[in-house]
């Protein structure tokens, strides 16, 4: 068992998750709020990493974050060293490619914030913030779990995406999805059942919180395949 | 003590889903006390409320509570409805169900002093909701969460209130006693209350003042009995026999004469009028009975009767045993003769004849 990986990968998923969380719920407020007529561009551009094969997305993060991309050379400006593989640059792709994990769940969540609860806040004298803080994020709860757990499960299993922008180094980029392809090519089975099983239980574990919590608050399920 | 008018012109282009399109568009001036806003469903009411409230922008208006203007189309101001101070309790009454009765009466205050807070038990005790301060909404019946949802809003000592069917679905007793609540809190307070609803018994029960809403248009304005039984709407115009309905836009007032004058739409005619609600520029109604006005085959003189229009006949009806005369004096009215005047008069299509008219004769509708 490599526990190098299995930590790393563990590590990776808290920091997207986090990253995530602080960036999505601006957004999801936004995206769920919002009139603006060009909105659904947005949308798509969130829903994208959905579609597109980790390999078009990796391969993409990969140039820019390369040492003449715009990232990368951003990057080196400010800490001295390139951003490709790199832990940091695992994570920002990864936030990347788990972004409507987190994003749907949110928007899906807020939306279903009954109206004339934010009509009634507003007359009562709250603004924008306090309205949010008071009234959409508690009645959210479900909606920021799922969002969370979903970001952070989503992570942990990633593969094409970490393979292409951090490639395979010990301890800095091999996570434990990676670990299970090294140890299939050099043939040993036994080491790479241990962790995908792992992985499996883990994911099983963290699906299950998602639907229980889902089903505890009465609200119908969510999941981003199964998004309206 | 905060005794406040609230004045509210409101035009707005209303798009609904279920309800077909109309425009929303009046004028309504709330005293003190209880004023009842009554129409049926898709008339307009609760978008009128919204626009008051700030919560949906009239597409042009003004709207102010005694000095302060808090919407005005043409000077760009538009307050957000967190500081109208206008409270508002919905048809869904929007109670917050994650939060507990105390903590919803308490939400408007949150900013507000320590000792503001000591009146949310004291408006809690006053509504009779004070045992349930620790309950969740969904734990407490319908009566209660509409006592708690009215409490809600007058803690924050509001300079209107606006109340869109809250007490619908409760048995009378029930809502009686809700409203004599209501009544109680506001003989201190004296505050602009628009009490919404599309029940007659309601419109009864509650009435001081009314105004009757369709289609985005007050169609009459009065106590209960005047707006319930007067025919005033044009349908009901109809029904009532006013045989001509006229278009018309008001001239001039003339109070001390209890007057106003009014050119039919279409014409140059202008005749004279009871003074209604309305100011010059106004469009309104006038209808009047066809068996309220005189035909004449010569030019009258000396009469009592203020409005002598000169026309000529379009054509005669038999109607039983009544002909009806189709006269036009750039407007056309219809006027019931008998059939032995017909004869006399030598009447036929073509004549040049005089309508006589008494002002009150002439009915004022509005919208």
């Amino acid at each position: 068992m490599n526990f190098e990986a299995l930590l790393l990968s563990i590590r990776l998923a808290l920091c997207v998750s986090a990253i995530l969380f602080v960036v999505g719920v601006p957004l999801a407020y936004w995206l769920a709020y919002s009139r603006w007529r060009w909105k659904f561009l947005l949308e798509a551009v969130v829903a994208l990493p959905l579609v597109l094969p980790p390999t078009v997305l990796g391969f993409y993060m990969l140039l820019a974050m390369g040492p003449r991309g715009p990232l990368g050379r951003l990057w080196h400006a400010a800490f001295g060293h390139g951003l490709a593989f790199t832990f940091a640059g695992l994570v920002i792709a990864s936030v990347l490619y788990s972004f409507p994990f987190a994003v749907q769940p949110l928007i899906v969540s807020f939306e279903t914030v009954d109206r004339k609860l934010l009509d009634a806040s507003a007359v009562l004298g709250a603004g924008r913030i306090r309205t949010f803080r008071r009234v959409i994020l508690p009645l959210s709860v479900p909606g920021i779990i799922t969002a969370l757990v979903l970001s952070f499960a989503h992570t942990l299993g990633e593969f094409g995406v970490v393979l292409m922008v951090g490639g395979n180094l010990a301890g800095v980029t091999r996570t434990v999805s990676i670990d299970i392809y090294d140890r299939v090519q050099s043939l040993d089975y036994l080491a790479a059942n241990r962790a995908a099983f792992l992985l499996l239980v883990i994911s099983f574990a963290v699906l299950s919180v998602v639907y229980g919590i889902n089903r505890q608050a009465g609200r119908r399920q969510w999941l981003p395949w199964a998004a309206k | 003590m905060n005794s406040a008018n609230l004045a509210a012109r409101v035009r707005k282009a209303h798009r609904g889903d279920t309800a077909p399109s109309f425009l929303l568009d009046l004028n309504v001036e709330v005293l003190p006390g209880i004023t009842i806003l009554f129409g049926p469903s898709g008339a307009g009411k609760s978008t009128l409320l919204d626009c008051i409230a700030g919560l949906t922008q009239p597409d042009a208006g003004r709207i102010a509570i005694d000095s302060e203007v808090v919407f005005d189309s043409e000077k760009q101001v538009n307050v957000p409805p967190q500081r109208r101070q206008i409270a508002y309790v919905f048809q869904s009454l929007a109670l917050f169900p994650h939060m507990t009765v105390e903590a919803n009466v308490g939400y408007g205050l949150l900013d507000a002093p320590r000792q503001a807070r000591g009146r949310v038990a004291e408006i809690l005790q006053m509504f009779r909701v004070e045992t349930l301060r620790a309950r969740k909404p969904r734990e407490i019946s319908g009566g209660e969460k509409q006592r708690v949802a009215l409490a809600r809003s007058l803690v924050t000592l509001p300079r209107v209130l606006l109340l869109d069917e809250p007490l619908s679905g409760l048995d009378a007793e029930l809502k009686a006693s809700i409203i004599d609540d209501l009544r109680a809190w506001n003989a201190a307070r004296k505050i602009p209350i628009l009490y919404v609803t599309h029940s007659r018994e309601e419109v009864d029960a509650l009435g001081e003042r009314v105004i009757a809403l369709e289609h985005g248009k007050i169609v009459s304005e009065g106590t209960p009995r005047e707006v319930l039984d007067a025919p005033r709407r044009r349908r009901l115009a109809q029904a009532a026999g006013f045989e001509n309905l006229l278009s018309a836009t008001v001239v001039d007032l003339r109070e001390p004469d209890g007057v106003m004058r009014v050119r039919l739409a279409g014409s140059l005619c202008e005749i004279e009028v009871p003074l209604g609600r309305a100011a010059p520029d106004d469009h309104l109604r006038i209808a009047i009975r066809a068996g309220d006005i005189l035909l004449a085959t010569e030019p009258p003189r000396a009469l009592s009767a203020r409005n002598v229009l000169e026309g000529k006949i379009v054509s005669l009806e038999r109607r039983g045993t009544l002909i009806a005369a189709r006269v036009d004096c750039g407007a056309i009215f219809t006027v019931h003769v008998t059939p032995g005047a017909e004869r006399t008069l030598e009447l036929a299509a073509g004549k040049k004849v005089w309508l006589v008219l008494k002002t009150h004769s002439c009915h004022f509708v509005e919208g």
